[in-house]
Formats: C-alpha cells, sequence, structure tokens
C-alpha cells in the first residue's frame, strides 16, 4: 500500500519483512540439513552468535522450532511421540518436542533441522543442560556450558566498574575464549578478529534499535503489540542476531515504530487497556489467546518474554568493538543476568514498566511445562500488589501442550478481569 | 415499575431472577441445564416470568452470566459469573470481602470491595476436584441422593481421610472405604473435608477477608458448610438464595443499566 496514510507500506512493514526473514533462515536450516552441513544449537538466553557466526556455523534455536510447532498446530504429535518414548507429561515441552523432532531425523513443519556439530548453552535454565545431554548422547555432539554468574538478590546488581562484576566478566571471558578453541578444532577454521567485530558492529546497531522499538510503546496508542508482533521480532532478533539483515529490519522497525507513533497509527483502533504480559505466551491458541484480551480493548504494550526471550537484547548494550571480547563478555553477563533476573524479581522491573507504559494492568500467565519462569510468579504478583494497585489477572496454561489450554475456561477469567478494569476504570473517572 | 433480570446458565443448573427497580428479588427459577443450553436459558426465564406474574416486555433489561452466557440468546449482555456472584454476594451481605462459590463443576474464591467489584479472583484448573462434581460421584458411589449427602455427613464421628485429588478416582477410594467397614457418615464427612481442603486453597490464593459468603449450588449442603467453617475456625454467610447469587447479581447489573438510561444526561455516569 503506498497513500499518504500510509507512504511505502511502512504500517505493517516490520511483521511482514519479519515473517520472510524468519521464513529464510528456516529455508537456509532445510539445506544445511539436506547437504548435512555443521549446525550450533543455541538458546535464547545467550546465544554467542557472534562467536559462532565467525565460524560460519548456521544457528539452530530448538526453543524457536518447538514453539513453532505449537503455532503451527502439530505440537501434540511431536508431544505424543516424546512421551510415547518414555516423557513424561510433566516434562517441559520444549524438550519433548524437540526430541520428537529428533527422532524423526529433524523433520519439522518449516522444514528439515540439520543435526548438531555443537551445542552451546549457559545456565539461565537449568533444563538447557538436561536438554543438551540428549543431544551428547544421541549425537555425541560436544555440549558447551557457559557459566553465567547471576545476582539473583533483589536490588542487587553489580555494574562495569564495580570489583565483583570484573571478576565475573573476567571468568566470562575466560569461557569464551574455550569456546573459540572449541570452534576452531570443530571447523578447521581459524579465529578471526576483524569479522568478529563486524559481526558485534550488527549486533550493537539491532540493540539500540530494538531498544528504541520497545521504548515506542511508551507512546498513546501503542504502536505495536508486544505479546503478537513482539513475538515475530523476537524470531528475527534470535535467529539473525550479528546479520546485516537483522540490523537492517530493526533500523526499518524503529523507522515503522517512529512513523506510526507521530501519526497516532495504533495496534487497535479504540484502545482502552494498556497490559504487559508475564511469562511465556499461549502458542497452541496464540491468535486466538491475543483476541480474548483486544475484543475487550486490550493490548499488550510490554512483556518479560521480550526481555528473557531476547537474551536481554532489550536492554540495548553496545558492544566495545575496541575490546571485542572483553565487551562481549561484559554484554553476556548483563543481558544474561538480566534476563534471568526478569524471572527472578520480575516485580522490581514490573514496578518501573507500570508508570512508564502508563500500564492499566498486568497478565500473569504461568505454564505447566517451564518451572524456571514459572515458579515465582505467584509470589512476584502477591509482592507487586503489595507495593502497587494494580489490577492483575493469573491464568494458568501451557505454552505447548493443548490438553492443558482451556479456551472457554481462560476466556471466563479474561472476561472477568475486563469487567473489573471496566469498573475500576469508570469509578476513576467519577472521582476525577 | 421497572423489572430486570439474570440468567445464570451453570453446567449443572440455570437458575432465573428477576428484581424489582429496588432490587427485590420478585421471581425465580432453576431447572436441570440438560444438554440444550439455549432451551435451558429460555425455559429457566420463562418459568421465573411464569412465577413472577409477568409478562416479557414488562422485564426492560436481561443478563446472561454462568458458562453458556452467550447462548442466553435473548439476553441484552453477558456477564461472567465471577462479577455477578460477587454483585451478589454483596447484595445479600454488604460486609462480605471474600466469596466463595462452589458449584456443579467448578469453584471460585472472589476477592471483593465494599462496592461488590472483584479485586482478585481463583478458580480450580481443568480438574473438578473440590467442586460439586466430586459430592456427585460420591452420591453415585454410595448410592445416596445428593440432598442427603450433608446431614448424613453430619452424623459422623470419625471421618476417613480421601487422600485422592481426582474426582474420578474418589469414586474407587470411597468404594475401598466401605469394602474395609467405615460408616457411609465417616466416608461421606471425609468426602466433604477433602473438598473444604481444596476450596481453602483456593481462597488463600486470594487471601481470605472476613467476612466470607457461601454462594453456589453447593452451599446448600450443611455438611459442606461444617466442613468449611471448621477448617476456617469462622462461619459463613450462607442465603437460602445462595444457589440464585449468579443471577441474582446478573439481575442486579441489568438494574444498573435500567436506572443508568432513565437518569437525566448529567447523572448518567454515576449508574453506568
Amino acid at each position: 500500500m503506498s497513500d499518504g496514510k500510509n507512504p511505502d507500506g511502512i504500517v505493517g512493514r516490520g511483521n511482514r519483512e519479519g515473517a520472510d526473514l524468519f521464513r529464510d533462515w528456516f529455508d537456509q536450516l532445510d539445506k544445511t540439513a539436506k547437504n548435512k552441513g555443521p549446525s550450533a544449537y543455541v538458546f535464547v538466553m545467550g546465544s554467542i552468535a557472534e562467536i559462532l557466526r565467525v565460524f560460519d556455523l548456521p544457528l539452530v534455536f530448538p526453543e524457536i522450532n518447538s514453539l513453532q510447532t505449537a503455532v503451527r498446530r502439530v505440537a501434540h504429535e511431536y508431544l505424543g511421540q516424546a512421551e510415547d518414548y518414555g516423557y513424561s507429561p510433566d516434562i517441559c515441552g520444549y524438550v519433548k518436542a524437540d526430541v520428537a523432532l529428533q527422532i524423526r531425523g529433524g523433520d519439522h513443519p518449516m522444514g528439515m533441522i540439520p543435526k548438531p556439530t555443537l551445542a552451546v548453552i549457559t545456565n539461565a535454565c537449568n533444563t538447557y543442560i538436561k536438554w543438551a545431554e540428549i543431544w551428547e548422547r544421541m549425537f555425541h555432539a560436544p555440549v558447551f556450558t557457559i557459566d553465567i554468574p547471576g545476582t539473583r538478590q533483589a536490588g542487587q546488581s553489580f555494574l562495569p566498574g564495580d570489583s565483583d562484576f570484573e571478576r565475573d566478566r573476567r571468568y566470562v571471558q575466560a569461557q569464551l575464549n574455550e569456546l573459540i578453541d572449541l570452534c576452531q578444532q570443530l571447523t578447521g577454521l581459524s579465529f578471526d578478529i576483524d569479522r568478529f567485530r563486524e559481526i558485534l558492529h550488527h549486533t550493537n546497531r539491532m540493540n539500540i534499535a530494538w531498544k528504541q522499538v520497545i521504548e515506542f510503546n511508551r507512546n498513546h496508542p501503542s504502536v505495536f503489540n508486544a505479546l503478537t508482533d513482539g513475538t515475530i521480532y523476537l524470531g528475527v532478533s534470535n535467529g539473525l542476531r550479528g546479520n546485516p539483515e537483522a540490523s537492517l529490519f530493526f533500523e526499518k522497525l524503529r523507522e515503522e515504530m517512529e512513523y506510526k507513533a507521530s501519526k497516532g497509527i495504533g495496534t487497535l483502533v479504540d484502545e482502552k487497556y494498556r497490559l504487559v504480559f508475564v511469562g511465556v505466551p499461549c502458542y497452541p491458541i496464540f491468535r486466538r489467546f491475543n483476541e480474548l484480551f483486544t475484543e475487550w480493548g486490550g493490548t499488550f504494550v510490554n512483556s518479560t518474554y521480550l526481555w528473557f526471550a531476547s537474551g536481554g537484547a532489550n536492554r540495548g548494550f553496545e558492544y566495545d568493538l575496541n575490546r571485542p571480547l572483553e565487551s562481549l563478555a561484559e554484554g553476556l553477563l548483563l543481558s544474561v543476568r538480566d534476563a534471568m533476573d526478569s524471572m527472578f524479581h520480575h516485580n522490581l522491573a514490573l514496578e518501573e514498566i507500570i508508570d512508564e507504559y502508563d500500564v492499566d494492568g498486568i497478565v500473569f500467565h504461568p505454564i505447566k511445562s517451564c518451572r524456571t519462569v514459572s515458579t515465582g510468579l505467584a509470589d512476584g504478583r502477591r509482592a507487586l500488589m503489595e507495593a502497587r494497585d494494580i489490577p492483575s489477572l493469573f491464568i494458568e496454561s501451557d505454552m505447548m501442550d493443548r490438553r492443558v489450554v482451556s479456551e472457554a475456561q481462560m476466556k471466563n477469567r479474561i472476561d472477568a478481569f475486563f469487567e473489573g478494569l471496566a469498573s475500576r476504570k469508570q469509578r476513576e473517572a467519577l472521582a476525577g | 415499575m421497572a423489572y430486570a433480570a439474570g440468567v445464570d446458565v451453570g453446567s449443572t443448573q440455570t437458575k432465573a431472577v428477576i428484581v424489582d427497580e429496588h432490587g427485590r428479588i420478585i421471581s425465580r427459577a432453576l431447572i436441570d441445564t440438560g444438554a440444550n443450553v439455549v432451551k435451558a436459558a429460555e425455559n429457566a426465564y420463562q418459568t421465573c416470568l411464569d412465577n413472577g406474574n409477568l409478562r416479557e416486555e414488562e422485564v426492560e433489561y436481561v443478563i446472561g452470566t454462568g458458562y453458556g452466557r452467550y447462548r442466553v440468546t435473548f439476553g441484552n449482555t453477558q456477564i461472567t459469573e465471577i462479577s455477578c456472584h460477587a454483585r451478589g454476594a454483596v447484595n445479600m451481605f454488604p460486609h462480605t470481602r471474600t466469596v466463595l462459590d462452589m458449584g456443579g463443576q467448578d469453584t471460585k474464591a472472589i476477592r471483593v470491595n465494599a462496592n461488590g467489584d472483584v479485586l482478585d479472583f481463583c478458580m480450580n484448573d481443568k480438574c473438578a476436584a473440590g467442586t460439586g462434581r466430586f459430592l456427585g460421584a460420591a452420591s453415585a458411589a454410595l448410592e445416596i441422593p445428593l440432598d442427603d449427602l450433608g446431614p448424613t455427613a453430619l452424623k459422623a464421628e470419625r471421618p476417613v481421610r480421601i487422600s485422592t485429588t481426582c474426582t474420578v478416582f474418589a469414586e474407587s477410594e470411597v468404594l475401598s472405604w466401605l469394602g474395609k467397614g467405615k460408616k457411609i457418615e465417616d466416608i461421606l464427612l471425609g468426602v466433604h473435608q477433602s473438598i473444604a481442603s481444596r476450596s481453602i486453597g483456593l481462597l488463600r490464593r486470594v487471601g481470605i477477608d472476613e467476612q466470607i459468603t457461601f454462594t453456589g449450588g453447593v452451599a446448600k449442603n450443611v455438611g459442606m458448610v461444617k466442613a468449611l467453617e471448621q477448617n476456617l475456625g469462622l462461619n459463613l454467610n450462607v442465603s437460602p438464595e445462595s444457589h440464585f447469587m449468579g443471577a441474582l447479581g446478573a439481575a442486579l447489573f441489568a438494574l444498573d443499566h435500567i436506572l443508568a438510561s432513565r437518569a437525566p444526561l448529567g447523572a448518567r455516569e454515576e449508574h453506568a
């Protein structure tokens, strides 16, 4: 579309181009799998993409593969296969979908997925470690674990300049050096520091733009839906991190959001309630789940998912290209720690978001199969409610398993939440 | 005189209430929901009109509530039973700050303010343990009518402990206690205590503020009331209209709408 309201089709461009880039990424993985090429299995909370790209290792994000089976409504087939193999219904749905994917030889609804040459994990999620063991056993792929020292203490965050931070950074950097050695051994390629700088430069561009995109949602009306649109952006930020395509995508996305903000173009015609989403989305009914909120005029202006599922890229951290490895260690420490902390003391960050984004309500969505993100949500919610007079909704389902997703029950709770919000707004209006 | 109606289509039973413009209950009706939800809503409403000697055109506004609220095809709008039970309970017992609604297949704990606004709520998830269905399973296993369960349980001296959390397995557990020669009343009190324990868990999740009003069909069960009161260590508000609390709340919301539409323009917001 190219008219006065949407010059060059700028509105909606991010979603279109994001979907195209995402598809291209999976097409590349399909080619790699068919050519039996190498790949690195990585996770969203600290992918170390910048080092792995120097060695031309295509990145596979098993978490994204798995959630895509749910979005494409075939997750139950994968989960059932893993359960037939012996996995309990209570095990992480992402792990089980991946196990079934591997049993199927990499067959995924978006194409073939290559086998791992190596797996790189952080300790941001304890399941990562058990998950990687499966590949180690199946494929004899080396697993490289990067131990990120987390603070995990409310209000305590060591920052660059602190002696504790410096010790932690050296510890992380030493591990990155070991990873470089391993990659050199596995690929036969030398570590090219200039290429590494170039990749970091692209990540910098992406991080800066990504942070600004998120901040544009302070606008009234909000310019993107943190749950639905945000998930498309997350796919690009993870899968293409460090690539020029990703940095360009986010810069153009920033331009789109700036345009929408300047023209007052929101995600809804009538934005009545500004919400924050806490947890992992309900992928088995992803679109419908969001509609249960938008039908009431509710939209998600921010989400903890945008923080931890981007590996902390939302912080907008800029790597210092003059000391690239040291700076990567610094950024990894800050961003992965931030991703972890967004799950441990989310109420502290939410308190700031409530004011900055003029939030009407918080939606907590604990899920059956992920203890890491769900444990503590009830506690965090209580803490938030004690600190702030903000309505919140607590609904439980899953990110993969449709057996524990009941739309009727969910709708009932969501409707009741909005009835309460409407009543509150009415009283506030009357009180002046 | 203006009349407003609420129709609460629940999983087991459908209730209808008509109130006058002072919010007084004029008529009520209760029927089994059955398989045809639309018909159940229509029948309950028609019965309610008949019971009140009212004609349909005399009722200005109708609100559907309950799981079948969108099947109240003749209604003007829908409101969840969570909001409606809160409204009904606070109307009936103005000092209510917590509502426990126990129905056929779900139990809700609702925290409210003095206006009847819902502050927080919590429901059983994907499982009917701790709901009226659990009592239904015990009734079937022991071959005792539902209405007799409560009075029978009150005769218990040494209640058994029902450990399962699954309604389906509860039936097997009840039978196993029978096989061990336990008295029916002791088994029944065990069943009631098990449900009470799960319901109190929901109450704790929203926070227990006095007064607590017990609503829904199961509130008619004296054994359940006693088991809850003993476990909580406090008395519950229980109305003879407990079964109709959702429909009453819906009718009161409908009345708000009528009064707001009648108010002078400047004052409408106060009733909206």
